[in-house]
């Protein structure tokens, strides 16, 4: 069951001052396919749960349309539209027990007590909630009301299910938990999932696709790996994981792109479009992808640590170098085979041209 | 000014897609206007006219009235209303500071103590002081020996509201000292503050906001009393609201009466204004995300043994008025003769019997109606978007800033004539009673409302309900303890009413409040005392009986949401 939005834009106006608006969402297309787990993910006020309402139903965008399994519906109001969604709060009805509900939108659609029943029982032993039915609310931790919730939106068999930020309001050992069990039960299930964050992790575990928004824009939309290891612009270099950006001139552009940094050229594959011939560009090498040795002629940068920090496994350096206002920041994987550095040393930087790439 | 015309005829025409929604508001915004606006617009225009015309005469007839015995009563009632607001107040916070920070012994009981006057008639303080230092009263004359002593007056006075009053400003501020989280006070005494230098840097600075608020409720509540003063105040100290009563009932001069009450008005709405719109907005509030927990050592040993004192001295107090007010009922004759008897109630039962059946009718009828009235003007306010929301909130809300006395003489003025002509029926009283008490239904509806997340009833929407669907499965049940617990409240507050209701009581509708006044008057104090007794009972019985629905049937004595 696809979900399909196509030029899908929202604009709120200010209820005191009509002149005053802010446009949420800003021409957002993409195609959502079956048994697809998509992520929105960016900064809070990046438009991403704003997007989400507009595919459930609670928002009205104010232009573009949206499909969902094909047909338009646009003008099909939230409780019309066969979709559930998991609430940051839960919103689990605090008058009702844990039986009631989950079986709250069996009820509705006018199946019949018995079936209610085994439909509601089926669901809480694959939750793991068969020992709470009778439960209030208010009895339940916040993993319990999590998986309350969960099993209230997929007891109806939606065609498409909406998570709205669910385990923010978990500790991290729960959330880590919890979101593998999301991924388990919407791959058995096989149900067309949309799932909102801001957390990149959770992100990278649960999706197939991530769709990275800033400003109500789509920066990026791709699989966890193209988000991280080839990200399009600066924004989503920055804001997934950390980067290092060196500033450069494009020299040419073929199915290599050669640039020049710090006086020196080097070849990168040419993933994006848009960098051209004779123009300025931006490096993007991930901390992990740069090496430390003693400082040389050949290096691409040499520079003095400034921290160090051991951890182990992985050793995390910042390098400040003369002419940058940024320190660059490595992290060296095997230090016992590459060596320790301290604060203070001179140190050279290199890096393997396949885990850099130019953006604009 | 364009677009808002526009986007309220939108929201009309919205609303016209859902007619039964229309009807109702509708018709609920034409009830306010009729029943609470329209009674106190024919005070302002009476009190400014004089034959038809606009004038300030009745203004200047009353202050210069007979060597300025009006403005007197004008100057007592607004002295009166500070002094108590202030002693009040004081009383109030000593005893919440004591029963949330000190730790003291017995705080159960002293909650208890101090909520006993609020569901009581609020004359039962005058009783009380004529009881115990009256000519015959039991602290003058029994054990001081005085003759002659009078009651009357400004002390006596002062002593019954504080008395009656001090509970209202208890329940603020406690309310205000535990949101003040008690860890602040745990980091101020961490960082070196010793306990006095802590009340006085972080304590009582986060409660000012709450003291300014509790001072004017008990100013207004002090204008408006009428029941204190018509049994205590006397000639030789006027007060506003009594003074308003007798031009009226005494004298039929409609003009004068309502030139009065409009005086009166005014400081009234000025402080609810005050209250409502600017010192509730100044109310700090500290969010914890989780429970605190407190060392509770803000209060050295010594001084929790002092409040403890003070508290036992006010509970002592609050005790002997109500002891005297049960001895008196079975006194054979309070002050002369100490023997027990009966004839009191015998009294009663024969001259009163049909008040009560009166009272309870009309309490009984007009509670449930200004309770759903309330639940549904406050569902109405929080959740739907219409044109005149702010004026039904408003108006909806006026009721509490009006003195009793101002609106018995409006409804007065405004349902003497045909097609309006109510005078005398159980309709105005009804009428009268459910639209004074429906800010207590819509306080309590808009807060749980406040308190529900929106998403509760997105989800519900969410799993196919329609909006009729979602407010009968999950918004009305949440309300459902809201709505029960301003049933308590509205028809403690039916029950123990006089002040507007004495304008409107007649030989066929009798009220128990306004027959135990005419008792007091005519020195039947054991009866009164016998009849008040009554009155109490009636209201702890039906307050037990709500509760006890409450708890059979939805398993709780206070809001669901609050677990």
């Amino acid at each position: 069951m696809s979900v399909t939005l196509v030029k899908v834009t929202k604009i709120f106006t200010d209820q005191d001052d009509k002149s005053k608006e802010f446009t949420a969402v800003d021409d957002v297309n993409i195609e959502i396919k079956e048994g697809e787990m998509v992520t929105f993910l960016g900064p809070s006020g990046c438009g991403k749960t704003t997007t989400l309402r507009i595919i459930s139903g609670f928002e009205k965008q104010t232009k573009g349309d949206v499909y969902i399994d094909g047909s338009l519906v646009n003008d099909l109001p939230a409780n019309k539209r066969n979709s559930s969604m998991v609430f940051q709060s839960y919103a689990i009805f605090p008058h009702l027990t844990v039986e009631e509900n989950i079986g709250f939108g069996l009820e509705l659609k006018g199946l019949k007590k018995s079936q209610i029943k085994s439909e509601v029982d089926v669901i809480m032993r694959t939750m793991g909630l068969s020992a709470l039915g009778t439960r209030q609310p208010s009895q339940l931790s916040g993993g319990q009301q999590q998986r309350v919730a969960l099993a209230r939106a997929i007891v109806t068999k939606p065609r498409v299910l909406l998570f709205d930020e669910p385990l923010s309001n978990l500790d991290a050992k729960l959330r880590d938990q919890m979101r593998t069990e999301i991924r388990r039960i919407q791959q058995q299930f096989g149900i067309t999932s949309i799932y909102v964050t801001h957390d990149q992790d959770e992100a990278m575990t649960v999706s197939d696709r991530i769709m990275v928004m800033d400003k109500g824009r789509i920066q990026q939309l791709g699989t966890p790996f193209e988000i991280y290891s080839r990200p399009t612009n600066h924004f989503v270099a920055d804001f997934i994981g950390r980067a290092n950006f060196f500033s450069c001139m494009v020299k040419s552009v073929s199915d290599v792109v050669t640039v020049e940094v710090n006086q020196k050229q080097y070849q990168f594959p040419a993933f994006n479009k848009d960098v051209k011939a004779g123009k300025r560009a931006t490096v993007v090498i991930r901390p992990e992808g740069l090496h430390i040795q003693k400082n040389s002629e050949q290096a691409f940068f040499n520079g003095k640590i400034t921290e160090a920090v051991y951890l182990g496994a992985t050793v995390e350096y910042e390098i400040s170098v003369k002419g940058r206002t940024e320190p660059i920041v490595a992290i060296s994987y095997n230090p016992v085979k590459e060596g320790l550095y301290k604060v203070g040393d001179e140190v050279g930087v290199t890096f393997d041209p396949i885990s850099a790439h130019v953006i604009l | 000014m364009k677009q808002r015309i526009i986007s309220s005829w939108h929201s009309f025409i919205q609303l016209s897609k859902d007619p039964l929604l229309l009807g109702v508001i509708l018709l609920l915004l034409l009830s306010l206007v009729l029943f609470i606006i329209y009674p106190l617009y024919k005070v302002v225009v009476v009190s400014f006219q004089v034959n038809g015309a606009f004038s300030f005469k009745n203004f200047t007839d009353v202050l210069t009235y007979s060597n300025g015995y009006y403005l007197k009563a004008l100057f007592n009632s607004l002295w009166m209303g500070v002094a108590t607001a202030v002693l009040g107040t004081l009383i109030a916070y000593v005893f919440a500071y004591s029963l949330t920070r000190a730790n003291i012994p017995g705080r159960r009981f002293f909650n208890l103590i101090a909520t006993i006057p609020i569901i009581s008639p609020p004359f039962i303080g005058a009783l009380a002081v004529i009881m115990l230092f009256g000519r015959n009263g039991f602290i003058s004359s029994t054990l001081l020996g005085m003759k002659n002593a009078s009651a009357y007056g400004a002390k006596g006075l002062l002593f019954a509201q504080v008395l009656t009053f001090f509970p209202v400003a208890y329940i603020t501020l406690r309310g205000v000292l535990e949101s003040i989280s008690p860890t602040l006070e745990d980091a101020a005494m961490d960082l070196g503050g010793n306990r006095f230098t802590i009340f006085r840097k972080v304590t009582l600075p986060l409660s000012i906001p709450g003291i300014a608020s509790s001072m004017l409720i008990l100013f207004v509540e002090s204008l408006a009393d009428f029941g204190n003063p018509l049994v205590l105040a006397g000639a030789q100290f006027p007060i506003l609201s009594v003074q308003a009563y007798l031009e009226i009932t005494g004298m039929g001069n409609f003009a004068k009466g309502a030139a009065l009450a409009f005086i009166l008005l005014v400081p009234s709405v000025s402080a609810y204004m005050l209250q409502k719109y600017w010192v509730s907005k100044k109310q700090y509030v500290t969010v914890t995300g989780k429970p605190t927990q407190s060392s509770n050592d803000v209060v050295s040993p010594k001084a929790r043994w002092i409040l403890f004192g003070v508290c036992c001295l006010i509970a002592f107090f609050i005790i002997l008025v109500y002891a005297s007010i049960v001895f008196g009922a079975f006194a054979e004759s309070w002050g002369n003769s100490s023997k027990l008897t009966l004839q009191n109630f015998v009294y009663v039962w024969r001259v009163g019997f049909e008040s009560v059946l009166d009272t309870l009718a009309i309490a009984g009828l007009s509670t449930p109606v200004a309770g759903i009235l309330g639940m549904i003007i406050a569902f109405l306010v929080v959740r739907k978007k219409f044109w005149g929301r702010k004026f039904m909130e408003f108006s909806s809300m006026l009721s509490f800033a009006l003195p009793g006395t101002v609106v018995g003489i409006g409804y007065i003025l405004a349902f003497n004539k045909h097609p309006l002509y109510l005078t005398g029926t159980l309709l105005i009283l009804l009428l009268n009673f459910i639209f004074r008490y429906i800010p207590v239904g819509v306080q309590g509806g808009v807060a749980v409302l406040k308190q529900i997340d929106p998403s509760i009833e997105e989800a519900a929407v969410d799993l196919g309900a329609d909006s009729n669907k979602t407010f009968q499965r999950v918004t009305l049940p949440l309300m459902v303890p809201a709505f029960f617990s301003s049933l308590i409240f509205s028809f403690v507050r039916s029950m123990t009413a006089i002040s507007a209701a004495i304008f409107l009581v007649s030989a066929r509708w009798k009220l128990m409040t306004v027959q135990i006044m005419s008792q007091v008057e005519s020195g039947r104090i054991g009866a009164a005392a016998a009849f008040s007794l009554i009155l109490v009972a009636i209201i702890l019985v039906a307050m037990a009986v709500i509760k006890l629905i409450l708890r059979l049937k939805y398993h709780t004595t206070s809001s669901i949401l609050s677990q």
